[in-house]
């Protein structure tokens, strides 16, 4: 679904926690996530401790819409 | 002794009829008709076509119970060595059916061969072990499909080694203990001076190769962009209005969130393949609209977009999976949008 929507033109980022099938399938900007049943979010924090976590995932991956890219990268905290 | 051939063909290519008679129930007819024929006038004296299977696209699909049964029956009333399905070209019911023939067969012990395109949604169902063809992905190219057929059909029938560069077949994907002259360190290190050397060399493990599509050019002025939230977790308004399945997507959603600030207490997810829990007590835990909506009322970005898009990504076709994003990105792109957030569970 990454690459088809990236066929528009657009950018796209993939959140995802097995960043090695995202890697393989050729998104092309990953933000890697906490975890699979929760990518943006963690039950054992807080919640405002968790928010926050989510806050810079989201902020992470919005930046990388706005970093070009020529392969296949990772967006590491 | 000759070895004996079986064929199976749909309604089109058994000559019965076209879309009107996709419901014809299966027949067993020693004469051999259509593709099936066209292969056999290669056989020499060690092959012998028993005969053909002419069955309904339709009726395969939607009674495949007794479709199966009666191909096993026929199967051992005849004793064949070997089962040829198709070709089926890029045609998914038909590969569907021959994919699901071969399975009765090569349950039985037959040598199953048949032809596909590479995109057939069939193809994936017996590929692991039958050999098929590559074929183009419509019948005008039939011409070009037989021949490859009748060749694996002769070989496989006499023992003979066939190759999927040689003989033009998809790989199977199995790997099978050969003698070779040259232990395996000696093999890589060979290797690796060839590559060293920009000297040709071939891998003897090639990867799965996968289409690679050129990044997007970022977004200059997040301020002024409209950004989407899609996911493949399954992310529904509670009570799933739309039937959204919890595996093997047929479909995907898009729901309207330009009046919600977090989608907790409103959607859950409805996917099949991980601990609901987390994701139902605040299903932006999957789908984080409530920071992006703050980094929009922050001014961070432009604008969240009015609906997010959904799908289940467990056991999901990855032929679905293609034509979901294709169909949301178009929507996307008419719509204007500048960026997307896609998550996966």
């Amino acid at each position: 679904m990454v690459k088809e929507i990236e066929r528009y033109g657009i950018p796209i980022v993939h959140m995802a926690t097995i960043t090695t099938i995202s890697q393989s399938v050729g998104a092309n900007r990953i933000v890697p996530t906490v975890a699979i049943p929760y990518p943006t979010g963690n039950p054992n924090l807080p919640l405002e401790d968790e928010y926050k976590l989510r806050y810079s995932l989201v902020e992470r991956a919005v930046n990388a819409l706005a970093t070009a890219v020529d392969e296949p990268t990772q967006f590491e905290g | 002794m000759a070895k004996k051939v079986l064929f199976y063909l749909n309604q089109f290519f058994g000559g019965i009829g076209g879309e009107d008679k996709a419901d014809f129930e299966p027949e067993f007819r020693a004469e051999l008709v259509g593709p099936a024929e066209a292969i056999a006038k290669n056989f020499g004296d060690d092959l012998e076509a028993v005969g053909v299977i002419i069955c309904g696209d339709n009726f395969f699909g939607q009674k495949e119970d007794e479709a199966r049964a009666f191909i096993a029956q026929v199967i051992d009333e005849q004793q064949p060595d070997i089962f040829v399905a198709g070709p089926a070209f890029n045609a998914g019911r038909y590969g569907f059916a021959c994919a699901g023939a071969c399975q009765v067969a090569n349950e039985a012990g037959v040598t199953c061969v048949s032809g596909m395109y590479e995109e057939n949604p069939g193809l994936e169902h017996c590929q692991s072990f039958a050999w098929v063809a590559q074929t183009a992905n419509a019948a005008a190219q039939m011409r070009k499909a037989l021949p490859l057929m009748a060749n694996l059909v002769k070989k496989l029938a006499a023992g003979e080694e066939v190759t999927p560069d040689d003989d033009k077949y998809f790989a199977q994907g199995r790997r099978e203990c050969i003698l070779v002259e040259e232990r395996g360190s000696v093999r890589a290190v060979n290797m690796l001076l060839a590559r060293l050397n920009d000297e040709e060399f071939t891998t003897e493990l090639p990867m799965p190769s996968f289409d690679v599509v050129e990044p997007a050019a970022p977004i200059l002025d997040l301020s002024k962009a409209t950004i989407a939230l899609a996911t493949s977790g399954g992310i529904v308004p509670n009570g799933n209005p739309d039937r959204l399945q919890s595996a093997s997507a047929q479909q995907w959603n898009k729901y309207d969130i330009s009046s919600y600030d977090q989608l907790k207490g409103d959607f859950y997810t409805v996917h099949g393949g991980f601990d609901p829990v987390y994701c139902n007590e605040t299903a932006d835990r999957v789908l984080p609209l409530d920071a992006l909506r703050d980094m929009e009322k922050a001014g961070k970005i432009g604008k969240v977009y009015d609906f997010f898009y959904a799908t289940t990504g467990t056991g999901t076709a990855v032929a679905n999976a293609r034509k979901f994003g294709e169909e949301i990105g178009k929507e996307l792109k008419e719509a204007g949008v500048d960026g997307v957030l896609l998550t996966s569970t």
